[in-house]
């Protein structure tokens, strides 16, 4: 940046961060530090101000006036969210002015949302259902007037605008954190609605799918196509052998609505949860992401040579959001991505041959259900390269965290009182490296230590490549591979990977392997893992990961005893011809929007 | 019974009085961004509060209509929709009994007609294409972009050259704009909506006089690349600046014997002195720019000029003058405004002591030269126009200015021939007075009236109705022009000629000085990739946060003039800036849009660009 004078004096930012200033929240005092707004202000005096727009940081816009107030010595009322406390305010949050704004606020918001809450996915997890509850608003005096409803129904991510508040949340997190601008405000005024931006059929526009303004929606405007039903008819249906994977990060988040904790929401008490069901086999998705491992790990080693002298990174492939992403921003770096298949999508491919050759059944008569903390999931098994076993789709459904949530819920499964069940074997056993697939940084942990151990042939230390953990959007590690500088970088979050891509592109910076996953904090953030409105829970549900690995029997993908089977007798080894056959992709076999359009304005005219 | 009442004013009508006020004052503020076909909607509806409910069209047509261009925005309506609704607004214009209707239907169907591709885009996208969006109005009416409420609240917390710091970012002439800019942010600015919207040129102009110390820029490291940039203008001047703290090296070549442009050779010194001029040109030499001045460049030079630097840069303003096409305009004692105010420019005032001027024209050029005539010691000055006085192209303050210090407008005289004596000296002005008449255009016409002609004994004709492009070397040299202005794509590439760009009046056609700087920062982004860079403008200045406060009305705080009297005599600053409790007032009225409202949301700040 240039053209901009000498720097700030540093005593000015020096007096921000330090400074407090004192006020009081309905007589009561309270301080707290400068720059902090009057709702951080009435949160620390302990007066609930309710919220339906604000997002800390990333939705600070004041459009939905619930949170209002009354400063005393003005006359009108003030949004908390994203005023400033000032020295000397007095603040009340519950005068009859604020009362009378709220609740006719509430009301007006009420009058175009579709209230059918019994049939919403939201109910009992909705802001604006809770917010309407706490008011006690019963009785409204205005007319419904909703927007029309349209949105196709094969679409993975529904949008409902008869349910939109228009609180710009999706808009905000799909532009600042994802980088893909998929949401705008369609029309305005009176008229404003939030949709596809310009109006475009949602087909036509290159959403990543990764589901992150879902879990940010604060109703139920945003949600998973549900397959639920799909799931039921393979269960009633005799002649079909339902097979169900469940991903890793699935474990730290799937009893969130029974208030299970950590320790109780074990993935063996999910299996137990899930038998009862019906479903004839239940496996584990860590191991086919330990045979991703061994798939991507031997291609890096193939692709290092290439990085060494100045090429592009190998980016991983794993998820499928981040894959939607780089085909449809970075067409130059799509050769550069791993074609190594999805632990998923490796799974159904395993299935639907080596396992059903072993279990002896037909492939063609296998269901198989994926439990995924994915919205882009429900995409990918769909896409017509994923059909390399029997013809059949590898995969034949795919089920958000919360849809499997929803199906327990109607079982009236007691998931407290189940004891834990193991998976089912040989595809029942993942090692901690599989395990942290669920968080950034995870797949690049597994994948350097198991190719650390194709290069030197030892066994890594144990956590000798934990730098690449934590929460940062963007983080660079060197480490020493039997004496190759080996440069690598992990992404999450799509704006994070945006930049890192635009770097990498414009040769400022030179890496050999470079981990990307869409959600912030990976997996662990996933768009389809339940919704905790205005709480960010990657951290917390990653550190459950590692710590899952770090007691881990196994903590390397070459040691699970079901890869080393599997190679043995069904693929022979990494990048063989049928693991190539069954365990890889064309990246470029379908296209995005972007993709397509691009190729039919290219095309000669008929 | 009375037989009669004298008419009372009711309070009601009072509260009517003032809703029409307030609308008159929002709608004057917001002609950005709302959608078209909302606004139609909403224009039909404020339409239909008037009717008297007598005549079908009026009563049922204009109620209709609205529900029509409802079902528009509700994503309703179909093709044949908008056919219904241009033939319901053709009925209503062609059949109401009075003008209430018939203006409505006519409006209505100016606005379905000339907005028909907004219309089909709802009809087709169920989504508004209306591209223009405001996020700051300010900010959004303002051609250079400047931060207008970020500087205005630096100005506020007292930090003056943290304000102009974030000024030039996007304007390099801070001062000049402060003093002369024709300020279109003020026309869009919210405050508008509850007084009188904000005196933004004053507070610029204030912080400019109040830095509490000068900076320098910084600078990126240089990258040997070299631009030529033709025009010292102010077009050229921002170019310039741009270009060297992006680190390139940048000559200007300049005709005249300074530097400005139309800022010297077009703005008499009462209202930009010249000390500020040179100031901010110095200001921006100082970043290692070379000025050669009195270099004329013509169609050979610029082939030369583009074999000796990576890109070259056009600005050369518009500096040729207009004629009359009138008998006896080559007698001795007509002028031309442009060769009147470039000689004023080098300081070569010259004495009308004791003689009676006609200046021929109604914009600001006019009443700049009729007001320097004043002080160059004409015994009379008439300013002559066709048209009437509130046609006039010239802003109103400057109209009034001109007439405070004695200039006589004749309006409705439109000039026949010259005549001269019989050394050949212009002694008089024949003109023809005008009736103003029916509308051609968008605006009414003059036509002759029926009075004869009649001579205005004058020593001196002054013509002002316009400058020329002197495009001409360019043109023969293969420069594409069409009407004299140069032709460019719309990032400023003269097409056909790698390398070279081209910016300001001499494109646009004679414009603002604003409008002028804005095409400067364009084509130095442009021409910074066109080199093979990507180099952002920007600055770490930290804007204070805003915080809730009252804005409760407020009078808008004007400058002042020297008495008239007194200025007429000088060609010293005739303005005077703001006082400090003036400034500071004046900045507390402002209603933070980049905080309040659509800029929480989209962003009221370019940090860089």
């Amino acid at each position: 940046m240039v053209g901009n004078g000498e720097g700030l004096k540093a005593a000015d930012q020096r007096a921000v961060s330090t400074a407090q200033v004192t006020l009081t929240v309905d007589g009561r005092e309270v301080s707290v530090p400068a720059g902090s707004t009057i709702l951080d202000a009435c949160r620390e005096a302990d007066a609930d101000v309710p919220t339906l727009c604000y997002l800390r940081e990333l939705n600070e816009i004041g459009s939905c006036r619930v949170c209002v107030v009354e400063v005393k010595g003005f006359d009108r009322l003030v949004a908390s969210c994203n005023n400033l406390a000032v020295d000397g305010m007095e603040v009340l949050t519950n005068s009859p002015k604020v009362r009378m704004a709220r609740r006719t606020n509430m009301e007006l918001l009420l009058s175009q949302h579709d209230v059918a809450c019994t049939t919403c996915v939201r109910s009992g997890n909705c802001s604006l259902q809770e917010v309407a509850n706490d008011l006690g608003i019963v009785d409204f005096e205005y007319d419904t007037d909703l927007p029309p409803k349209r949105w196709p129904r094969d679409f993975p991510l529904i949008r409902n605008n008869q349910k939109c508040i228009k609180c710009m949340r999706c808009v905000q997190v799909c532009d600042k954190v994802q980088a893909s601008h998929v949401w705008d405000i369609t029309n305005r005024a009176t008229h404003t609605l939030v949709d596809v931006a310009g109006g475009r059929d949602i087909h036509d526009v290159d959403c990543t799918l990764c589901g992150q303004c879902i879990t940010h929606c604060p109703v139920g405007a945003l949600r998973e196509r549900d397959d639920v039903m799909t799931v039921y008819d393979a269960l009633a249906d005799p002649d079909v052998t339902t097979i169900v994977q469940i991903a890793p990060s699935v474990r730290t988040a799937w009893g969130d609505h029974w208030g299970l904790k950590g320790d109780e929401a074990t993935v063996g008490r999910l299996v137990a949860a899930l038998r009862p069901m019906g479903f004839d086999y239940i496996v584990n998705t860590d191991f086919s992401a330990d045979l991703t491992i061994m798939e991507e790990g031997s291609e890096l080693l193939r692709h290092l040579p290439k990085s060494q002298a100045g090429g592009y990174p190998m980016f991983t492939s794993c998820c499928p959001g981040w894959v939607r992403f780089v085909k449809s921003h970075y067409p130059e770096l799509v050769d550069d991505v791993s074609t190594s298949k999805s632990p998923q999508q490796m799974f159904g491919a395993i299935v639907k041959s080596y396992y059903a050759e072993y279990l002896g059944l037909d492939p063609h008569k296998i269901f198989s259900l994926s439990i995924m903390p994915c919205v882009a999931k429900k995409a990918e098994y769909a896409y017509p390269t994923m059909r390399d076993a029997c013809g059949d789709p590898d995969v034949d459904c795919v089920l958000t965290v919360r849809e499997v949530e929803r199906m327990l819920r109607a079982d009236h499964v007691d998931v407290r009182a189940l004891g834990e069940e193991p998976f089912d074997e040989p595809l029942g056993i993942g090692t901690g490296a599989g395990v942290i697939f669920g968080a950034t940084g995870g797949v690049m942990e597994a994948a350097l230590r198991t190719a650390h151990y194709l290069v030197t042939g030892k066994a890594p230390a144990a956590d000798m490549f934990s730098d690449v953990r934590g929460l940062r959007g963007w983080k660079e590690a060197t480490f020493d591979l039997a004496g190759t500088k080996l440069r690598v970088a992990v992404a999450s979050g799509l704006a994070n990977a945006d930049a890192l891509c635009k770097a990498v592109v414009a040769g400022e910076v030179s890496y050999d392997f470079v981990e990307v996953m869409a959600c912030p904090g990976g997996c662990v953030g996933g768009g389809g893992q339940p919704i905790h409105d205005g709480e960010e829970l990657a951290g917390a549900r990653g550190k459950a990961l590692y710590g899952l690995d770090r007691v881990s029997k196994y903590r390397n993908s070459y040691e699970n005893p079901d890869i080393v089977r599997c190679y043995q007798e069904y693929l022979g080894e990494p990048l063989s011809e049928r693991a190539e056959e069954l365990l890889h992709t064309d990246q470029h076999g379908w296209l995005m929007p972007s993709e397509w359009i691009a190729a039919a304005e290219a095309a000669p005219q008929a | 019974m009375a037989r009669m009442h004298v008419m009372e004013r009711s309070e009601e009508q009072a509260i009517m009085d003032e809703l029409h006020a307030a609308v008159g004052r929002r709608l004057a503020v917001s002609s950005l961004a709302p959608c078209p076909v909302e606004f139609t909607m909403a224009f039909v509806d404020m339409c239909s509060t008037q009717s008297c409910g007598k005549c079908t069209p009026c009563r049922v047509g204009l109620n209709t209509l609205r529900h029509r261009l409802s079902d528009v925005l509700r994503g309703r309506a179909t093709m044949a929709t908008l056919d219904g609704i241009e033939r319901l607004a053709r009925t209503i214009y062609l059949s109401s009994d009075c003008a209430i209707g018939y203006e409505a239907g006519a409006m209505a169907l100016t606005a379905i007609q000339g907005f028909r591709d907004d219309f089909v885009h709802h009809v087709t996208y169920h989504a508004c294409g209306f591209k223009q969006s405001e996020k700051v109005p300010c900010v959004s009416g303002c051609p250079a972009g400047v931060d207008i409420p970020g500087y205005i609240s630096l100005v506020r917390a007292g930090r003056n050259t943290d304000a102009v710091r974030l000024i030039r970012k996007d304007n390099p002439l801070p001062m000049v704009c402060g003093l002369v800019c024709e300020h279109p942010c003020e026309m869009h600015c919210r405050r508008g909506m509850v007084d009188d919207p904000m005196n933004i040129r004053a507070i610029k102009r204030f912080a400019c006089e109040n830095m509490e110390s000068d900076y320098r820029p910084v600078m990126a490291e240089p990258t040997g690349r070299r631009v030529a940039v033709v025009g010292g203008g102010p077009a050229g001047l921002s170019c310039a600046y741009y270009l060297a703290v992006m680190g390139h090296k940048v000559t200007i070549l300049e005709a005249r014997r300074q530097l400005g442009g139309m800022l010297r050779y077009g703005i008499p010194s009462y209202r930009l002195p010249r000390e500020e001029l040179d100031g901010e040109i110095q200001w921006i030499l100082d970043c290692g720019i070379e000025a050669r001045t009195q270099t004329e460049v013509g169609g050979d030079e610029l082939q030369a000029l583009r074999r000796d630097y990576d890109a070259v840069y056009l600005a050369i303003g518009a500096h040729g003058d207009r004629k009359l096409g009138l008998p006896g305009e080559d007698s001795e004692g007509v002028e031309s405004a442009v060769a009147m105010l470039r000689a004023i420019g080098d300081g070569d005032t010259p004495d009308f002591t004791g003689q009676r001027v006609c200046v021929i024209g109604g914009g600001n050029v006019a009443m700049d030269v009729a007001r320097s005539s004043v002080r160059c010691g004409a015994s009379k000055v008439n300013i002559v126009y066709r048209r009437r006085v509130q046609d006039m192209t010239a802003q109103d303050e400057e109209i009034a200015g001109a007439g405070e210090e004695g200039c006589e407008l004749l309006e409705l005289n439109a000039p026949v021939r010259i005549e001269a004596d019989e050394a050949g000296h212009v002694c008089g002005l024949v003109v023809q007075p005008q009736i103003i008449g029916s509308f051609k255009g968008g605006r009414p016409s003059p036509r002759p009236a029926d009075t004869g002609e009649r001579t205005i004994p004058c020593d001196r004709v002054i013509v002002a109705i316009g400058q020329a492009i002197q495009s001409k070397p360019f043109e023969e040299a293969g420069v594409g022009c069409n009407r004299g202005r140069i032709v460019t794509d719309t990032d400023g590439r003269v097409p056909g000629m790698d390398g070279v760009f081209c910016g300001g009046d001499c494109q646009s056609g004679p414009a603002t000085v604003i409008r002028a700087i804005n095409a400067g920062k364009v084509a130095a982004g442009n021409i910074d990739n066109y080199l093979g860079y990507d180099h952002k403008v920007g600055v770490p200045v930290d804007i204070p946060p805003v915080e809730f406060r009252d804005v409760g009305p407020c009078g808008r705080s004007e400058t002042k003039f020297r008495e008239a009297n007194e200025r007429r005599h000088d060609f010293c600053q005739i303005e005077h800036g703001l006082s400090r409790e003036e400034a500071l007032q004046e900045a507390s009225r402002c209603l933070c849009c980049d905080h309040f409202g659509f800029g929480a949301f989209r962003g009221g700040r370019e940090l860089q660009w």
